[in-house]
């Protein structure tokens, strides 16, 4: 991505990864959102949405950083951080 | 024609077929004779000896949210699309009562923890195994889809049926290639006989219609190159056949004790009377051709089921539409019931219509035999114009035929590459 994101533009492109693959509601992806508790989403599905995130946002996500990343609001941090 | 054990009976049906998205339109088609074979369109192919086979009559994809397919192998997706249809056909709330679940729905309520699953497949997820290595080398191990095992493994249909459906008794997955689903049945059988399940959900899948899978049966000569009427290509018993053809599909049987049956008014199609295994300790590829093997299954599945040869009305022959096989068959049927017995049968090749579904192939035609007892009916050989010299006995060709009235059995026979032979036996409720 040339121009960095917007918290509203990843937490938008993340809500459309997830109502893809795992077919979450878009309305229901917000940042305080938990995947697993809240959002109902397996590891392996998370696998699947941090490769979708990696691609639409140009961006590496370690395995060991994936394990961190526990809220909506968790990705987009890690998204603004590496694009700031 | 009595037993001690345990009776069980089928209480529910369903099927993903060439010829029909269901079990009933699969049904209507088999009576009228229909052909499920088509020639395929892909550019791929070109150069292969066989251009055609009987694909699914509905997209799958079409069938459930996109979401779950995304999980799903295509051969799990019919399987679970056929498992839904045999649920609700049986009458049962969409899903077991478990320690999660104890909300009450429609339908009749199943104990988890007495709720079995065998669902069969010869291949597995071929589909996936093939895709998923193009992936990997066009754009890197880290975008192989992680759910890659569970599409791939061969038990993977009968994890996703029982997770559906909330059965916690077992859950199993006979390999035998083409025999696979008659075990599963036969397994199943033996489930709630051993008291180990009240319920079972069993059958099989396939789906491997794929240009390798082609071009890999094709270098066997075992399939029929008839590519300029490949509705014509599946033709049992006839002198002109030339090969089986490839066939892709799903069906599942709910089978039950008849105690539970009973209990909850359920609608009983027939009695899954018995199962009868043997191995031909052979060949690989070819059956033993003395049908010795072939022989020695179909006598243990009357052994268990309690029958003699004269109770057997009927059988859904194995039939696939090799030169040698079919009669080979034939010839196997006369050893295991006596050459009197034997002339009094009514014998029928479905996969003349169907084509043949490798794994799925022995709960489609298990399915098929029950109801051609509770019916009444046997669907007819398809393309068999000019019997083989060596066809001796009485094969249904032309129309249905109408069995008699009474208290009738039948056999159904699924063999299967590496000697594996299996034999099930039904009989009326």
């Amino acid at each position: 991505m040339a121009v960095a994101a917007s918290e509203q533009e990843i937490l938008e492109g993340l809500a459309d990864i997830i109502d893809e693959i795992v077919g979450v509601n878009k309305d229901e992806v917000t940042p305080e959102k938990n995947f697993i508790d809240d959002l109902d989403i397996d590891s392996l599905s998370m696998v699947e949405i941090a490769v979708a995130a990696q691609d639409k946002f140009g961006v590496e996500i370690p395995d060991d950083e994936l394990r961190n990343l526990k809220t909506v609001k968790d990705v987009i941090n890690f998204v603004q951080n590496l694009q700031a | 024609m009595s037993t001690s054990q345990t009776n069980v009976v089928v209480t529910g049906l369903g099927a993903t077929t060439p010829l029909g998205g269901d079990w009933p339109s699969t049904w209507s088609a088999l009576l009228a004779g229909k052909s499920g074979v088509r020639r395929l369109d892909w550019e791929d192919i070109e150069d292969l000896p066989v251009r055609f086979a009987a694909t699914l009559a509905v997209d799958p994809s079409e069938m459930l949210p996109k979401q779950q397919l995304r999980r799903l192998d295509r051969s799990q997706a019919i399987a679970l699309i056929s498992a839904r249809e045999a649920w609700r056909d049986a009458g049962f709330a969409p899903r077991a009562r478990s320690r999660k679940d104890d909300e009450p729905a429609e339908g009749d309520v199943v104990d988890g923890d007495r709720l079995g699953v065998v669902v069969s497949s010869g291949i597995g997820g071929l589909h996936t195994a093939l895709s998923s290595y193009d992936v990997y080398k066009e754009k890197g191990w880290s975008r192989v889809s992680p759910f890659t095992v569970p599409m791939l493994m061969p038990n993977g249909s009968s994890g996703h049926v029982g997770i559906e459906f909330g059965a916690m008794a077992g859950s199993h997955a006979m390999v035998s290639a083409c025999a696979s689903s008659a075990e599963a049945v036969g397994y199943a059988i033996d489930m709630i006989r051993a008291g180990r399940a009240d319920v079972v959900i069993c059958g099989g899948t396939e789906a491997c219609i794929h240009p390798l899978q082609m071009a890999s049966f094709g270098s066997m000569r075992a399939l029929s190159t008839r590519n300029e009427e490949p509705e014509r290509a599946s033709r049992p018993y006839d002198k002109n056949r030339d090969g089986f053809v490839l066939g892709e599909g799903s069906a599942t049987m709910i089978l039950e004790s008849e105690e539970h049956a009973r209990a909850r008014g359920a609608r009983i199609y027939g009695i899954a009377a018995g199962c009868g295994y043997s191995g031909d300790a052979h060949d690989i590829v070819q059956p033993d051709p003395t049908g010795s093997g072939q022989a020695k299954a179909m006598r243990r599945a009357m052994l268990d089921a309690g029958l003699e040869p004269a109770d057997i009305a009927h059988v859904n022959a194995h039939a696939t539409s090799t030169p040698l096989g079919d009669v080979a068959e034939l010839a196997s049927l006369k050893v295991a019931l006596g050459t009197e017995a034997a002339a009094g049968l009514i014998v029928t090749a479905t996969k003349s219509m169907t084509g043949h579904l490798l794994g799925g192939a022995g709960a489609l035609e298990s399915v098929i035999t029950v109801v051609s007892l509770y019916e009444g009916v046997v669907p007819p050989t398809a393309n068999l114009e000019d019997p083989d010299d060596e066809v001796d006995l009485d094969i249904v060709r032309g129309e249905p035929r109408k069995l008699p009235d009474g208290p009738l059995a039948a056999l159904n026979n699924s063999f299967g590459f590496g000697g594996h032979n299996v034999s099930v036996a039904f009989r009326r409720a």
